[in-house]
């Protein structure tokens, strides 16, 4: 690099030279943390989330004060902040402010908020915890007191932005209740003056033209199950008469139809069935019109496998699953499919943007109570949609209080939920706050204590951890190695 | 625009007849009918001698020198210089009689007026188009106020420029603020090198003028700090513009970012435009603009000069790296048979009207119309990938 002829201008300007060596001779390094991305490189992130591949010679070089204060490796680590020299001190204020824009969601509190209408549900599904076959309406279901305490206290949120989610057992086997919220919340924000979002979280099973007037008339959209082929769908979902997927692909068709092609997503659920056939899954979205799937393991690990219901599998067998399914994807875009998976759109936001994301897992501190509240069918506070899970398993760890007694402050200022917070907080958390992946994974208290009886958790054999770190060094080396891959993912973030 | 343009518009000119008389700023008025006013002139097709009363000058378009010679010693009558035969009802222009000269500071028609504040400046870019001048000329800034007040309200946008406008400080705050009041509706583009808002409270200043429509033009080079400053050749210039760019953010001042592409700032393009859309996401605009080979930039031209042709794969990645993080991005300057058609969307017929002109061999180009065409300098150094192309972007074999 320093054969660079120097530009030769004219007179009346100063030489290159009189600038460059204002840079001095060492630098100093700002906070980073690395991992190794394969055999040869690392990755390397700073504080503000901007990542940087390097050879382990260069890594060392670096760490040891090394470097030579020139050419592409040293400018490219300087603009992204992870070192500094004589020639500017600007990068401390932008790492400032761009540290500040990462975190900014954290001052708006919570803005998802999970009504659990009912937990009935006419499906059966094996690795549902939670639904409850039932004709006792009275034992099941939110009440309407409850119910309008719950919008009590979402009111009380300091969010711009609210979004309301109905979840269930089956929502729409109490539909009335549905309906009462939505009016109250909009009746109350007459004067509160939220952005307000509702979503209805439904197998779709029971939708039917009334249901549909109703959503188009309050701009409802609507979240459904769609786990791969019929076979598999149905397989995964039974239901009286074995029709699940069939009603749920009529339900989508009647769901654009009414609403907008664009008012309805599918989350899928992977089982033992799912992992030998992530192709035909993607396949089956890309048929029914989607232009993005969301792949989950199960959620939340171990609570379906822990109680026998259903066979589990390793972390490593879904993310085999997962490898396959997105180079599928990958492929499908390449020949002109344009098709997003939303669990790399989320990380990829988190790696290539200055802006935080609100998705509840990948927070630190945890999203949980901060992201996310769930009212339970009980009038019951929980932490998260995976917490009120745990409690029907009869684990009340993560229930932060009760909708007759509690207030939003009372909940969000209890110690329960804040001592959680602060054990379990990535930046400090043994391994984690070493991880070069760091400020793209996040804390997940609930999952840790459900499968190691511990909110920190033990990262060497958490499936958190793993699943997270190889799917973010998986994206980093599609994006370093591979061009048109990092282009496709690269459009994924907008 | 559509018009084959070889010859950019003149906007000085000398008069043939100098009087002992004080400089004006004048709003042209054409018809002889109309109110007359001491901030008016005149133009008149030819010479007569019943000239309405009450008009600051009459400029005539035709007549033989000896008649307006005559006359003029009675009257403030000059002959129209034919490079000025454009003028119309609404333009304003500067009439210096003792030294003979005009000056279109205003044209009520074209789209891209520009209001030069100042020749001085804090910088010393290497390819400045329009060098700085030391010497003191706040005389523009009672100039500039002036014909501010006899603009037409309906003018959509207006370009602030320089030299570097900030450096007149209060005077540029109350220029700004001239605008607001007379021309509430337009647009205000001000080209500034961004180190004056180093200062918060002159951030604020400028702030708390409150214009409606106000967007902040900064120029910047590279993501190394040296870079930059070697680049606009004054050490500190870089943190003094990133500090001016956060504090125009906080004080909810518009911002669009303008890089100049030449071989001291293309090595660091891309990482440039990475740098643009995590550090300073808050920029609404960033035009990436090719080199217009006037002033500083002809002096270095052998240093400068990259043929576009030789980094389109630099500008395409730097615009898919803005475009993707969702910034607003536009190239500037750059002919369309230069850049890939995937580029096409973001090029923008961004130069001046009076500077603009398409060359001979553009003559058969289908897209011609859409085109920026070059700037009237560039006539003579300009890509070898110049061509006319078809409607679909394919070389039209000559």
């Amino acid at each position: 690099m320093a054969t660079i002829a120097v530009p030769q201008l004219n007179k009346a300007f100063a030489s290159e030279d009189s600038f460059r060596q204002r840079t001095g001779k060492d630098y100093a390094l700002l906070p980073l943390r690395f991992l190794p991305l394969d055999e040869d490189r690392y990755v390397a992130t700073n504080f503000a989330g901007e990542y940087i591949v390097l050879t382990r010679p260069d890594l060392q070089a670096l760490i040891r004060h090394e470097l030579r204060p020139q050419g592409g490796l040293y400018d490219a680590l300087k603009a992204k902040h992870f070192v500094l020299d004589g020639d500017s001190s600007v990068a401390i204020d932008l790492l400032a402010c761009k540290y500040r824009t990462k975190h900014s969601l954290l001052s708006k509190l919570t803005s998802l908020f999970l009504f659990v209408v009912t937990l009935r549900c006419e499906h059966s599904c094996p690795y549902c915890q939670v639904s409850r076959q039932s004709q006792d309406r009275h034992a099941f279901d939110m009440r309407r007191c409850d119910a309008e305490r719950a919008i009590d206290f979402v009111f009380s949120s300091p969010s711009e932005h609210i979004k309301v989610e109905f979840q269930g057992g089956e929502p729409l086997l109490n539909f009335d209740l549905v309906r009462w919220v939505v009016d109250q919340v909009l009746e109350r924000n007459e004067t509160a003056r939220k952005q307000i979002a509702f979503v209805i979280a439904t197998n779709l099973a029971l939708i039917d033209d009334g249901i549909l007037a109703f959503c188009k008339a309050h701009d409802i959209f609507i979240s459904t199950s769609l786990d791969g082929p019929r076979e598999l769908h149905n397989a995964n979902r039974p239901r009286p008469g074995h029709d699940s997927y069939e009603r749920t692909i009529e339900g989508i068709a009647q769901v654009r139809a009414a609403l907008g092609a664009d008012r309805v997503a599918a989350l899928m659920t992977t089982t033992r069935a799912s992992l030998s056939q992530p192709e035909s899954i993607v396949d089956e979205y890309v048929r029914q019109g989607f232009s993005s799937l969301f792949l989950r393991a199960l959620s939340p690990f171990g609570f379906a496998v822990k109680t026998g219901a259903i066979d589990g599998y390793t972390i490593d067998e879904w993310l085999a699953f997962y490898r396959r399914a997105l180079a599928h994807i990958l492929r499908l875009n390449k020949q002109g499919v344009a098709f997003r998976e939303e669990y790399a759109a989320l990380l990829l936001r988190k790696m290539l943007t200055p802006y935080p994301t609100g998705y509840v897992d990948l927070q630190s501190p945890a999203g949980i109570g901060l992201s996310c509240i769930a009212f339970n069918y009980d009038g019951s506070i929980y932490a998260s949609d995976e917490a009120r899970m745990l409690a029907e398993m009869g684990d009340y760890t993560f229930r932060l209080g009760r909708l007759v007694s509690d207030t939003f402050e009372s909940v969000i200022g209890s110690p329960r939920l804040l001592d959680c917070l602060a054990a379990s907080m990535s930046e400090s958390a043994p391994m984690c706050a070493d991880c070069g992946v760091q400020p793209y994974c996040g804390s997940d208290p609930v999952f840790h204590y459900a499968t190691q009886g511990d909110m920190v958790g033990r990262k060497t054999t958490s499936g958190f951890c793993r699943k997270n770190m190889e799917i973010i060094k998986h994206l980093v080396r599609l994006l370093e190695d591979d061009r048109e891959a990092s282009s496709i993912l690269r459009s994924w973030i907008r | 625009m559509s018009d084959m343009r070889q010859v950019a518009v003149s906007l000085h000119s000398r008069l043939a007849i100098t009087r002992d008389a004080e400089p004006a700023v004048l709003r042209i008025a054409t018809d002889p009918g109309c109110l007359p006013a001491t901030n008016t002139a005149l133009i008149l097709p030819s010479f007569i001698t019943d000239l309405p009363p009450g008009f600051a000058a009459y400029l005539v378009e035709d007549g033989e020198p000896e008649t307006l010679e005559i006359g003029s010693r009675l009257e403030p009558i000059y002959p129209l210089p034919s490079a000025l035969s454009y003028l119309g009802e609404g333009d304003i222009i500067r009439l210096n009689p003792r030294h003979g000269q005009v000056w279109v500071m205003y044209r009520k028609e074209s789209s891209t007026n520009s209001m030069l504040f100042t020749e001085q400046c804090n910088s010393w870019c290497v390819m400045c188009s329009q060098p700085p001048v030391a010497a003191d000329d706040r005389w523009l800034v009672d100039a500039w106020m002036e014909a501010i007040s006899l603009m037409a309200p309906d003018t959509a946008e207006l370009g602030i420029t320089g030299g570097e406008p900030t450096l007149l400080g209060d005077s540029f705050v109350e220029l700004l603020a001239a605008c607001k009041h007379h021309l509430p509706q337009t647009g205000l583009h001000v080209l500034s090198n961004g180190r004056g808002f180093n200062y918060l409270s002159f951030a604020q200043q400028v702030a708390s003028v409150g214009h409606p429509d106000l967007v902040i033009g900064t120029p910047l080079y590279s993501d190394i700090a040296w870079q930059h400053d070697f680049i606009v050749q004054a050490p500190g210039a870089f943190d003094q513009t990133i500090r001016g760019l956060l504090n125009l953010a906080r004080c909810d001042v518009r911002i669009e970012l303008r890089v100049v592409i030449h071989r001291l700032s293309l090595p660091r393009l891309v990482g440039l435009a990475t740098f643009i859309a995590r550090n300073l996401p808050f920029v609404e605009h960033v035009a990436l603009m090719g080199l217009e080979p006037i002033g500083f930039a002809r002096a270095n031209l052998s240093t400068l000069w990259v043929d576009p042709a030789d980094y389109q794969s630099d500008l395409e990645a730097a615009v898919n790296e803005l475009a993707s993080n969702s910034m607003n991005v536009s190239i500037y300057n750059h002919q369309l048979c230069v850049l890939p058609p995937t580029l096409w969307p973001f090029a923008r017929q961004s130069i001046s009207d009076w500077k603009n002109v398409y060359l001979p061999i553009c003559q058969p180009c289908a897209v011609r119309d859409r085109c920026g065409g070059f700037f009237h300098s560039a006539v003579r150094s300009h890509s070898r990938a110049i061509s006319p192309l078809a409607h679909d972007g394919q070389r039209v074999s000559s």
